[in-house]
């Protein structure tokens, strides 16, 4: 009896394995290929030419797309930036004194989500005409639009890392010892969510980087922008771009997962430390 | 809602019977639906292939991540991906134009509706390996058991246990996934430059009045009829997810 469960578990095992090795196969071609095709696209020479780098030498070439670089990544920086002044403190003063007001401050967040990008086009149109006209016309308003972007992600990320902790005893120990608010924000509750900050982080600047349709539509020329345009001038140049970023949100990405492992290795390492205080960056 | 007096009016309501609108309505609806079945099952498939592998492993970390850049890869990039891989000077096309395989012989279908599902694909699957991994890791290992000492198989653990309590998570995601698609403006606008086949592009037109006239009130309108159709996709979601967290925990 013993020997025909093994057997059957045996057989059951490896037909689980192939079924993986089939589903990881296809997938891994499904979505490397693409990026792959977009490499040797982009490496293309002239005619009958050998491959070349000239596509992407040639990038600095063009001042607009220079431009909509610089103005992206600003963009990124400024609706980072923005997104954790406004909801760190916002999320751990709800936590603690107004529990009542979570779900309407979670219900906002998250409301983004389910409004297609295009339809806060409508509502956003006649607003940047007037800002346009009596206030600025500068590409970095954007950044406005972009906050209300990324608040579900971002809103998300952090509300895992503050789950993972006690923010009621860490704050009031810190306080009964005499610390001030400020202190207890900078000096207690961010170094205990710095993983789900730094993946917020990295959700904003992924997203506000590959941000196209409010851009477009109000005739802003960011990154995404200025790569559709371009495509239609000069394709390998505009796709070397493109893999260019994307390669730069992967590597932000990598970086973030290796500094939130490094940070919650040296703190088991010195402290030794299990329970409330732990774990925050997963 | 306002016209050209200030007084309220929903002619802009009405423009939505226009037979482009109702023909792109049903467009962006059948191109929602079909992606989000196929994603939908080939998301489960590699959800349960992850799921069934060591928790802690490399390969889980590795798709997790990347699932979590692909969902959100930006629509122009995604576009630009596909042109150079199966597009008229892509190397695949080429390859199997070389050997007498010409798939755009009839038309170049990259850049009609087949090519733009085609697209939409790469984002979600890997949103639904997001969605849809929660639920299988709530599998327990003893349903299994308990199906055997009862005497049923495979098809009988699936059939009657598995299959009913992942059927409401499986739905659900069906649905996110449908809301995402529908949502979805960028991909469309990069790969599809004519005749404006989904909705959102439509918006756009109406915004931007590079394609026929400028009519920020039938763009209004237009944005209301997407806005109910998530909000009833969404809600529906909601409920199902609901009933999912009832079993899996």
């Amino acid at each position: 009896m013993a020997a025909v469960t093994r057997g059957i578990q045996q057989t059951r095992r490896i037909k689980l394995e192939a079924f993986r090795a089939v589903v990881f196969v296809a997938a891994g071609i499904f979505f490397l290929v693409p990026i792959g095709a977009m490499f040797e696209f982009s490496t293309r020479g002239a005619g009958d030419q050998p491959r070349t780098l000239a596509a992407w030498q040639s990038i600095g070439t063009y001042p607009d797309l220079v431009a909509a670089i610089i103005a992206s990544l600003e963009l990124a920086a400024i609706t980072t930036v923005a997104m954790l002044v406004l909801l760190v403190p916002t999320m751990v003063w709800v936590r603690l004194k107004l529990p009542r007001l979570r779900r309407i401050v979670e219900f906002i967040c998250l409301l983004p989500l389910t409004i297609p990008a295009i339809v806060l086009v409508v509502g956003l149109f006649p607003l940047y005409n007037w800002m346009g006209n009596n206030f600025s016309d500068s590409i970095l308003t954007l950044a406005f639009a972009y906050l209300v972007l990324v608040l579900p992600y971002s809103y998300r990320a952090l509300d895992v890392g503050l789950a993972a902790i006690d923010v009621k005893t860490l704050s009031e120990a810190a306080r009964s010892l005499g610390a001030s608010w400020l202190t207890v924000m900078w000096r207690v509750i961010v170094p205990n969510i710095s993983g789900a900050i730094l993946n917020a982080a990295f959700l904003s600047v992924a997203l506000v980087l590959g941000e196209y349709t409010l851009a477009n539509n109000l005739l802003y020329n960011n990154l995404q922008v200025e790569i559709a345009m371009l495509g239609r001038a000069n394709a390998g140049v505009s796709i070397a771009v493109a893999v260019a970023s994307l390669l730069f949100a992967f590597a932000v990405l990598i970086a973030i997962s290796f500094v939130g492992r490094s940070r919650r290795v040296r703190k088991e390492a010195i402290t030794g430390l299990t329970g409330p205080l732990q774990g925050a960056s997963s | 809602m306002v016209d050209a007096n200030g007084s309220l009016t929903l002619v802009n309501f009405g423009h939505l019977s226009r037979e482009y609108i109702v023909k792109t309505t049903i467009n962006t609806f059948s191109i929602s639906a079909v992606t989000a079945i196929i994603g939908a099952v080939f998301g489960a498939l590699l959800a349960y292939a992850i799921s069934v592998g060591n928790p802690k492993g490399l390969l889980r970390r590795i798709t997790l991540s990347a699932s979590g850049v692909l969902a959100q890869f930006g629509g122009v990039t995604l576009a630009f991906a596909f042109i150079a891989t199966i597009g008229p000077a892509g190397f695949v096309y080429l390859w199997f134009a070389q050997h007498h395989a010409d798939f755009y012989a009839n038309s170049i279908w990259l850049f009609e509706l087949p090519g733009l599902a085609l697209v939409y694909l790469y984002f979600q699957v890997p949103l639904m390996v997001l969605v849809f991994l929660p639920a299988l890791d709530g599998i327990k290992p003893q349903w299994r058991e308990a199906t055997e000492s009862l005497g049923g198989g495979t098809w009988h653990y699936w059939r009657y246990v598995a299959g009913p309590l992942l059927a409401p998570a499986f739905l659900g995601a069906t649905l996110l996934l449908f809301a995402n698609s529908f949502s979805a403006y960028a991909t469309a606008n990069a790969l599809i430059n004519q005749g404006q086949p989904v909705l959102a592009q439509q918006i756009g037109g109406a915004l931007s009045g590079e394609v026929g006239t400028f009519e920020p009130g039938f763009a209004k309108a237009i944005a209301v009829e997407m806005v109910v159709i998530v909000t009833l996709v969404t809600v529906a979601y909601s409920l199902l997810q609901r009933r999912t967290t009832r079993w899996l925990q």
